[in-house]
């Protein structure tokens, strides 16, 4: 930690040692919200990495920590009550927990940037959309004010805002729901940032206009070859734009498998679950499979795996023994790279 | 009806005869003559047919006026929320409507629910308008027809029971249940839709939002209704708890016999639960059909970007499928453009677009042709295109 | 703060200010007894040592003002200006005539404060009441119903709004020579209701918006049935704080009034009054106008601190 410098400016990406360290890796994180009603242990051991220029979609339903992880990389948890008891997040391999708030302030933002599910309450009101767009010029880079606003209009002429010049003076109210979501996004990338987290980015939207933001995203990725860690409930969106997908349930990764992998063969019983729960466009299903029960209480997750009291072959051993992340291989024994699943039974649940 | 219960989970079969046999879908209206109230709620009770019309809507139209000034208030123009819709709802089906965001699809389960009233147009009941109707008589429609909605946090009352709460269509309506059956009524209900009977003295807030839905879905059955609406009943819900109640929704409908309006944006549910297929887009009905039809080979250009925009969980149709990414926004329903109301987004518009609304029908190039594209569409430029990529 | 406030159990959302952790901890029907949001508030109430406190004091407040001699025996009016001329406190005699000393009229101060409870509690209590009847119809009906009957009533509320209360409360009070503790607790009513009368609105119209509230009118309710089982239960709860923290306002209202010669008057027995009273020899003997006062002050309180931790118990969303 000690070789960290304090540059004010933008500091150059590390060349050597660059290609062996990811971008992002998030290590055996835990965090915990201290409630009335107990403590709900809300991540318990995630793992993932992220390089440069690929997209990790991190997909889990409501309560499964996937949100939590995004707080906790970018530091914006609630401490208290939130705690985070154990664990690393490594940026370019030093670990953003036990930096000062200074240091983190300087990847924040700048480094790693965020984009949230809903673009209105996330913009001041009351601040003209140009303005909030060069206060990132104005406070991080020193800009003057016509520069910055020039910078603005910059910035949303690539998000295909149209007539950018003529909106810059205008209002959040003032737009739509999808130009907001692009408003965001642009606020997101004004400072080039290696690292980009989208927090559910087009839940809010229709679908015509979510199609649109997807793809902008998308395609502002491939140009500035930036990491990008989509988190959703969607697996429809997940197929379109992830290159490697987290399933997230109870606080844990309960599968990680690379997209065409995981829709093709799930290895873990909640990943088929989810798969077969859900109605298609293209085919006119028979009745639904519906996982029974209900996500657990995260102050009281079920011993064992997680999953047992919802899942068709749970035996005795998932009701004791916590499933570590196996490494999932073909019926021979060859590797199936970047494939892991927590399941006892994941060699039951991939091939028979 | 014995032999639909026995096939549930397979319900393509019978009833689609049933429902083909009666498109195209606005029929005519059989008008009621009833003028007192006592004829009215005789004409009411009376069954209806499987695959009869139950609920035709006709030229609904609700604008919301915008006024200015405060002591002095003068409307200076409307909200478009609906202007102009026709479909006919068949008994024992499920007819689907779709749209984006501000489309006027909730405007429309507001309006059959009479909880707004419509600026102009009918909606036929059994033959009887209930957009007219007040009283003693409207109080029979409403316990005929229900709602299920979307938001199961906010539609159940904080301070009542759940018993209290399922139990209350009988405190409205004492003639369904006499008073000493009502708790053994409201139990059998929580039993029906999946729920513990004995959680009837427990508080909405001590239940997950799937259950709140229940029980929600639970309040809608307790008059025994013939039709229920459900706005997106499902969109609140996490994905896995999602189908449990799609499937819960579907063993109602064959057990009570119950005909569904299902309002939802998500393409894939609807198609999913639906026989047929309603699309709006800012206030008019752009194209109707049954699923096969709609889904398979639609003939409007919103429909074909609406269903090539919908992510399919299938990561090799990323490069199967045709995209059709729409530019902008949806235009203000206070100033809705002229003509083909689409036109500002579609690719196909021509001058013809701006000047001529086109009319809800089977477009000519289809006519009498057996086709599934000879479905009703509301487009001068029809024409059929795959973009769903069904394998 | 304390951390139990940001934990609250009687919101609708399950727990804290942070949406997700919220949903991480969904209410577990697996367990427990049937728990009404009233109940959960009950619960987060006993625990709230701001509710302990001034339940206590409002309490012995009550008592005093109910059976006063539990406390005293001895007569408050009864002065006896031989002996006792503005004699200073006693500090050993506990509970004694002579504990807080006497007046100029040498009537002990220590029986007049208990004594004086009274007619403060009961133009507080009178007071909070009417303005809550009177002022809550209002609301809910402008509420409830809005076109123009809310325009017709949100004038007529903004008119008496307008009414400086104690110009108001002067004028009127002037015009009665005979001002016994109604006319005063009336007056202060025919002032006072706005206040609840705005919150009560508001309250309504966000309660009206709820699906709940749809889902009733669907199925076929009545205008009484969805106003009082729907609407009401759920629009009553900043009434009750603002209420409660009025109670307060009021008590402290009347002392004012009385101060000034326009509230109750003698023989009825009221802190106001004896302060008014005291100010005369403030420098010689402060004592006599320190225990009312203070007691004034500290029932003030009470009633200002019991709002803020309904509030707290009612409504976590709200600060």
């Amino acid at each position: 930690m000690t070789t960290l410098e304090k540059t004010a400016n933008v500091p150059e990406p590390r060349s050597a040692d660059d290609a062996s360290t990811p971008l992002l890796e998030v290590r055996d994180l835990h965090v915990e919200f201290h409630t009335r009603e107990g403590v709900a242990k809300a991540v318990n051991g995630v793992n993932y990495t992220v390089d440069a220029g690929e997209t990790l979609a991190v997909l889990g339903e409501s309560g499964s920590g996937k949100s939590v992880t995004a707080q906790a990389i970018m530091g914006i948890l609630d401490m208290p009550p939130g705690k985070i008891p154990q664990g690393q997040i490594l940026y370019r391999g030093q670990d953003m927990l036990t930096m000062s708030g200074e240091e983190r302030r300087q990847i924040r933002g700048r480094k790693i940037a965020m984009i949230f599910q809903d673009a209105l309450s996330s913009l001041n009101p009351v601040l003209s959309v140009g303005y909030q767009l060069g206060e990132m010029y104005r406070v991080h880079q020193g800009l003057s004010k016509k520069d910055a606003k020039a910078k603005a209009i910059e910035l949303m002429d690539r998000v295909r805002i149209p007539a950018a010049k003529e909106r810059v003076g205008d209002y959040p109210h003032q737009f739509s729901g999808g130009m907001r979501q692009r408003i965001m996004i642009a606020m997101a990338l004004a400072l080039e940032p290696d690292l980009i987290i989208a927090d559910e980015p087009t839940t809010a939207l229709d679908v015509t206009v979510q199609a649109q933001v997807m793809d902008l995203l998308a395609e502002l990725q491939r140009e500035f070859n930036m990491g990008l860690i989509l988190i959703t409930h969607d697996l429809g969106v997940v197929a379109d734009v992830a290159d490697k997908i987290a399933v997230m349930y109870a606080g844990r990764i309960v599968e990680t498998a690379p997209v065409h992998e995981l829709y093709k063969r799930p290895a873990h019983p909640y990943t088929r679950g989810l798969l077969d729960s859900i109605p298609r466009l293209d085919q006119k299903g028979q009745e639904l499979f519906a996982i029974k029960g209900l996500p657990p209480n995260l102050t009281r997750i079920p011993s064992g795996c997680a999953f047992n009291p919802r899942c068709v072959k749970a035996q005795d051993v998932c009701r004791t023994d916590v499933p570590q992340l196996h490494q999932v291989t073909e019926p021979d024994g060859a590797a199936l790279p970047g494939r892991g699943s927590a399941c006892h039974f994941w060699k039951e649940t991939i091939h028979g | 009806m014995a032999e639909s219960t026995s096939e549930s989970g397979k319900k393509s079969g019978k009833k689609d005869e049933a429902v083909a046999a009666a498109t195209p879908n606005v029929t005519e209206v059989v008008h009621t003559d009833a003028s007192t109230t006592a004829e009215v709620e005789a004409v009411l009770d009376a069954p209806v047919e499987r695959g009869e019309p139950i609920l035709q809507v006709r030229n609904l139209v609700k604008h919301f006026p915008l006024t200015q000034g405060i002591l002095f208030r003068r409307q200076v123009g409307a909200v478009k929320a609906v202007d102009g819709i026709s479909f006919d709802l068949y008994q024992g089906e499920t007819l689907g409507i779709v749209g984006e965001s501000g489309c006027g699809k909730s405007t429309v389960a507001k309006l059959l629910m009479t909880l707004e009233t419509a600026t102009s147009g009918e909606v036929f009941y059994k033959g009887q308008d209930i957009t007219k109707l007040s009283g003693r008589a409207l109080k029979a429609v409403r316990r005929n027809i229900q709602m299920v909605f979307q938001d199961p946090y906010t539609s159940l009352n904080p301070r009542m029971t759940v018993g209290d709460i399922i139990g209350e269509p009988y405190e409205i309506h004492p003639e369904v249940a006499p008073k000493g059956d009502r708790r053994r009524k409201v139990q059998e209900l929580l039993d029906v839709v999946g729920l513990n009977p004995e959680y009837i003295n427990r508080y909405p807030h001590q239940f997950s939002g799937g259950q709140r839905q229940r029980i929600g879905i639970a309040r809608g059955l307790a008059l025994n209704p013939e039709i229920i609406i459900c706005d997106e009943p499902v969109s609140a819900l996490d994905v896995s708890v999602q189908a449990q109640v799609i499937n819960l929704m579907g063993k109602l409908q064959d057990e009570f016999n119950l005909s569904y309006l299902f309002i939802a944006h998500d393409l894939s549910i609807v198609r999913h639960i639906s026989d047929r297929v309603g699309v709006m887009y800012l206030g008019k009905m752009a194209e109707i059909g049954t699923d096969t039809e709609i889904y398979e080979h639609p003939t409007h250009p919103y429909t074909q970007a609406l269903l090539s925009a919908v992510p399919v969980p299938d990561p090799d149709a990323r490069e199967r499928r045709e995209r059709i990414i729409l530019t902008g926004d949806v235009p203000s329903p206070a100033n809705p453009p002229s003509g083909c109301r689409f036109r500002t987004r579609c690719w196909k518009a021509e001058d013809r677009c701006a000047e001529e609304v086109p009319l809800l029908a089977i477009p000519e190039v289809f006519a009498g042709k057996k086709t599934p594209a000879a479905h009703e569409s509301a487009c001068h430029f029809a024409e059929e295109k795959d973009v769903v990529g069904v394998a | 703060m304390p951390d139990v406030t940001k934990t609250p159990a009687a919101s609708d959302t399950v727990l804290t200010s942070d949406e997700t952790v919220a949903a991480n901890v969904p209410a577990v029907p697996a367990t427990g007894k049937p728990r009404s949001l009233w109940s959960d508030a009950w619960q987060q109430l006993r625990r709230n040592p701001l509710f302990v406190i001034s339940a206590l004091l409002i309490v012995l407040l009550l008592v005093m003002a109910i059976v006063p001699t539990l406390f005293t025996s001895v007569d408050p009016r009864s002065g006896d200006l031989t002996n006792h001329f503005m004699s200073k406190p006693e500090w050993g005699h506990v509970f004694s005539p002579e504990w807080f000393g006497y007046d100029k009229q040498g009537r002990s101060i220590y029986a007049r404060v208990i004594y004086g409870a009274r007619a403060s509690i009961s133009v507080g209590v009178l007071v909070t009441l009417a303005v809550t009847i009177l002022g809550g119809l209002i609301g809910m009906l402008a509420g409830y119903y809005g076109g123009w009957i809310d325009s017709v009533l949100s004038r007529f509320t903004d008119i008496f709004f307008g009414i400086p209360f104690f110009l108001g409360a002067m004028v009127i009070l002037t015009s009665f020579t005979d001002r016994e503790l109604w006319v005063v607790a009336g007056s202060m009513a025919f002032l006072g209701w706005t206040q609840i009368a705005r919150v009560m609105r508001g309250s309504v119209i966000t309660t009206k918006q709820s699906d709940y509230v749809t889902a009733a009118r669907a199925l076929g309710a009545g205008t009484g049935r969805i106003l009082f089982r729907h609407i009401l239960p759920n629009a009553i709860a900043p009434v009750i704080v603002v209420a409660t923290i009025a109670l307060g306002g009021y008590i402290a209202a009347e002392a004012t009034l009385s101060y000034l010669g326009l509230g109750l008057a003698d023989p009825t027995i009221s802190w106001g009054i004896d302060i008014s009273d005291a100010k005369d020899a403030l420098r010689d003997a402060p004592h006599v106008m320190f225990f009312p006062a203070g007691m004034l002050c500290l029932t003030v309180l009470a009633f200002i601190m019991l709002g803020d931790a309904v509030r707290d118990a009612l409504d976590p969303k709200l600060r």
